[in-house]
């Protein structure tokens, strides 16, 4: 899983509602790999506003992804960037171990870069 | 037409028997291609633009890797362990999850540009155990998925409906959930080439055209179907000849004849050139 989708992800437990806490998914025992990609300034940016952008970083720091603390004012003409970021949302592949849910505490494993989202009975 | 939603759910319909079937099969992967790109077609991205997709129902990677053809970047949700392994070997370029979409989905507001789903939605209208409720389920996945949508972005299903009322429910709990859009019917008067694909809009982008249903195809249903390969035809022939002799005929009557001494009756007449002969006229 790339970390532009974890980006995406909240916890979907039924009572987990708190909206600070729920955001982002903590990573545990993270496995990372990096897979080249190819990169697409266009795609980039078009993708910024949609990130949160504090919550990526203090995931990349947790992970011990290299990552600027803010977003340059015209990100398309900063190549460092652009490159960093692209290695950092596209590039990096966690690949096993788990998130957790910081409101609730619920674990979702990661096998095989799978993660399992399926919840028990009575979280639906 | 043969359910597999009726046989067992899909996690464990899907195992690995299953998966490597369906994505060996060339029909299966042609006629899965072909619903992909008409599904994509009814999105209406903007062209020569890259977007971010979701592929609900991944399975395999099948649709996924027409998304990766057309330059999208995608994630892929499936239920079934063994398809998902699959995707993994095959190397696709989205992300992958093992998820059951009933449970609602965990996406923040306005992730995606857009989703496509192919041959799934009937899944979701089955109990398959105690706690499901396919009408709670489908409202669960309906309100997140439009939370997980951009305004003004599309949501494309193709599925196979197994009846009238299917279909209302489905798309009664869409519109509930805060969906316009409607059903588009390719092929309408093709009882083999017709598909179904509910096309919904997530609201309408601030300052955007209002969106129009597109219109379903027409015409000859060859032009664009996946043909029968003649093996296929020429098995079905042979399960059609069967041993059984044609019923009345001597060879028939003898036949009946043979099972019932086999099943110790006594008064079974016995065998003689006159057996299942015809009258004459006269009489």
């Amino acid at each position: 899983m790339r970390l532009i989708t974890h980006n995406m992800l909240k916890c979907h437990v039924k009572n987990c509602n708190d909206p600070d806490k729920q955001f982002p998914l903590r990573f545990k025992d993270a496995q990372l790999e990096q897979i080249e990609a190819e990169r697409n300034d266009e795609f980039l940016v078009r993708m910024l506003p949609r990130i949160e952008w504090s919550a990526l970083a203090t995931t990349a720091t947790e992970l011990g992804i290299e990552l600027p603390k803010e977003v340059p004012k015209v990100p398309a003409d900063d190549d460092a960037f652009m490159q960093a970021l692209h290695t950092a949302i596209m590039e990096m592949h966690v690949k096993g171990g788990s998130m957790v849910c910081n409101g609730c505490g619920h674990e979702y494993k990661i096998t095989k870069g799978i993660p399992n989202m399926l919840l028990a009975e009575h979280e639906i | 037409m043969s359910r597999p939603e009726h046989i067992a759910p899909p996690e464990l319909f899907y195992g690995e028997d299953e998966a490597k079937k369906y994505t060996r099969n060339t029909r299966i992967a042609a006629i899965q291609a072909e619903m992909t790109l008409r599904a994509v077609e009814l999105l209406s991205l903007p062209e020569d633009q890259p977007h971010f997709l979701l592929d609900i129902g991944c399975g395999s990677g099948l649709s996924g890797e027409i998304l990766d053809e057309e330059g999208h970047a995608w994630v892929g949700l499936d239920i079934a362990p063994s398809m998902l392994d699959i995707a993994v070997e095959k190397d696709v370029e989205g992300d992958l999850f093992l998820q059951d979409i009933g449970q609602g989905m965990a996406f923040r507001p306005g992730a995606f540009d857009g989703a496509i789903s192919i041959s799934v939605l009937q899944w979701l209208c089955n109990a398959d155990k105690t706690e499901n409720r396919p009408q709670y389920r489908l409202q669960r996945f309906f309100s997140t998925l439009f939370m997980a949508l951009q305004r003004g972005a599309r949501a494309v299903f193709q599925f196979y409906p197994e009846n009238d009322a299917q279909v209302e429910l489905i798309m009664g709990i869409a519109m509930k959930c805060g969906f316009t859009g409607g059903l588009v019917v390719d092929y309408p008067n093709s009882k083999k080439a017709r598909k179904f694909y509910l096309c919904l809009f997530a609201g309408q982008a601030a300052g955007g055209a209002r969106h129009e249903l597109p219109r379903g195809l027409d015409g000859e249903e060859n032009a664009a179907g996946v043909a029968y390969t003649q093996t296929r035809i020429q098995n079905a022939k042979r399960v059609k000849k069967s041993r059984k002799p044609a019923k009345n005929t001597v060879e028939w009557i003898l036949h009946k004849k043979e099972l019932a001494r086999k099943r110790g009756k006594e008064d079974v007449p016995l065998d003689s050139r006159y057996t299942g002969r015809k009258r004459k006229p006269r009489f």
